[in-house]
């Protein structure tokens, strides 16, 4: 096993954290580094997923190296019936380095035990998605200028919804206080809050988002996902139980931001985009500088 | 006093007392006693003053390591075990649950890669607030030791 690999964020510890933020911070400065030239990065992507595929492969073609990889499982050998680990096996023979995103729970940290070379988890199920979070919080100390004593509003699907998990776990380092905003079928799991209860971080939850995050620094969106429900009739009951619209800024406090991690679908009115407290799709940017930072950390590359 | 009988009746080996009734199956099962080629006596429902009905298992001439027996703690955590030679109990072993369980218990996420994929289940085991939690080592999922699932 390769002890560089990134499985899940808390894998990382805070200073590890602030480093690949610092990282990336001199990577948006001047993103075209040819750090990893004559490298060969494997992006396996057994579950399709655009955004996260194409950010990490422009993160390591800006840095010089070459991918390999494919984009669906169904042009992989893993329709024939390959294992996981044969699939890594054999990749790891080309490779000096694989970004996997796999519909199993749990594939990314096995992936990572049984092979050579570092694995960065691109999302295994409904488990863990690091790089996700990591770009989440750059963009939170981007717009607010620190990480410290912020109030984060977390909205949506947060019984599935990996990426608040994540964010919970990482913020954990930084005192935060939470307000989780999300219908009763959709409310977060008793072992987040049980997590926030034994690091002493304040939270509270409430049904409706009207006026409930007026006193928010970061308005967390996220997207109620089809394909995370194994009940459809529970997924129809919830899919559009919350819409942000601009006119419901108007209180909101001058240096909020709206992050979402996208796509988003009925969530956030298309209104909103204009306003400027609107960071999606910086946020969606940062991604692409976050992921130079974690290749080049995993690859032991400066 | 027929019931010491029945124990000091095992000259050398394992006996494992108090496997609540609904349990002693389980105990056989992860300790693999199917496939053992020993000597073994297996009695159930017997009446129990602590428990009501109970298992009990004695094994001939065989000594089960720690890692083994810690198993049991898992399903049984009150059950007793002692070890015999020549009719007299000479450790009374207790039960302590590992740190890691390996292979024995399932993980009840049906998403999991190792409920798809041939990979052997591995949980890690957390105290918390005096609950004792398993945490699959690979999807992450907790679930409480009573409710786990043992294969």
């Amino acid at each position: 096993m390769s002890n560089n690999s990134l499985v899940s964020i808390s894998d990382y510890s805070k200073e590890e954290i602030l480093a690949i933020l610092d990282s990336a911070a001199e990577f948006e400065a001047n993103p075209n580094r040819k750090t990893l030239d004559g490298r060969v990065i494997a992006t396996l992507f057994f579950e399709p997923s655009t955004r996260t595929r194409l950010s990490f492969e422009t993160a390591v073609i800006r840095l010089g190296g070459s991918i390999i990889g494919f984009s669906d499982a169904a042009t992989s050998s893993s329709s024939k019936g390959e294992t996981l680990n044969d699939t890594i096996h054999m990749v790891s023979c080309y490779a000096d380095a694989i970004v996997m995103r796999h519909p199993l729970d749990g594939a990314a940290r096995y992936a990572a035990e049984v092979s050579p070379v570092p694995i960065i988890n691109a999302g295994d199920g409904s488990n863990q998605h690091p790089s996700q979070t990591l770009l989440d919080l750059y963009s939170i100390l981007k717009t607010q200028g620190t990480l410290e004593n912020l109030t984060i509003c977390l909205v949506g699907d947060l019984k599935y919804g990996r990426t608040v998990h994540s964010l919970i776990m990482a913020m954990s380092h930084f005192h935060p206080t939470f307000k989780f905003i999300a219908p009763d079928e959709l409310k977060m799991p008793d072992e987040y809050k049980v997590f926030c209860q034994k690091n002493n971080i304040p939270f509270t939850e409430v049904n409706e988002l009207t006026e409930n995050f007026n006193d928010a620094d970061i308005l967390y969106m996220t997207r109620v996902q089809k394909e995370r429900f194994l009940d459809l009739m529970e997924y129809e009951r919830v899919k559009n139980v919350y819409t942000l619209k601009n006119f419901m800024l108007v209180n909101s406090k001058p240096n909020l931001r709206i992050l979402h991690p996208l796509p988003r679908v009925n969530e956030i009115d298309p209104d909103v985009d204009s306003n400027e407290k609107a960071y999606y799709f910086r946020q969606a940017q940062n991604g692409l500088y976050v992921r130079q930072a974690i290749v080049s950390k995993v690859l032991d590359q400066k | 006093m027929e019931k010491e009988l029945k124990v000091a009746a095992l000259r050398n080996g394992t006996v494992i007392d108090h496997i609540p009734a609904d349990k002693l199956y389980k105990v056989v099962s992860i300790l693999h006693l199917n496939e053992c080629a020993q000597q073994i006596t297996i009695g159930n429902n017997l009446d129990s003053a602590k428990i009501g009905k109970k298992g009990i298992i004695k094994i001939s001439d065989r000594v089960f390591a720690q890692v083994e027996t810690n198993k049991i703690a898992l399903i049984a955590p009150n059950a007793k075990i002692n070890i015999i030679r020549d009719f007299v109990v000479v450790e009374k072993r207790a039960l302590c649950l590992p740190k890691d369980i390996h292979e024995i218990v399932q993980c009840a996420n049906p998403n999991c890669i190792t409920n798809n994929q041939p990979v052997k289940t591995h949980f890690h085991v957390v105290t918390l607030g005096g609950e004792v939690i398993l945490k699959c080592h690979y999807c992450e999922r907790e679930v409480k030791r009573e409710d786990a699932k043992i294969k």
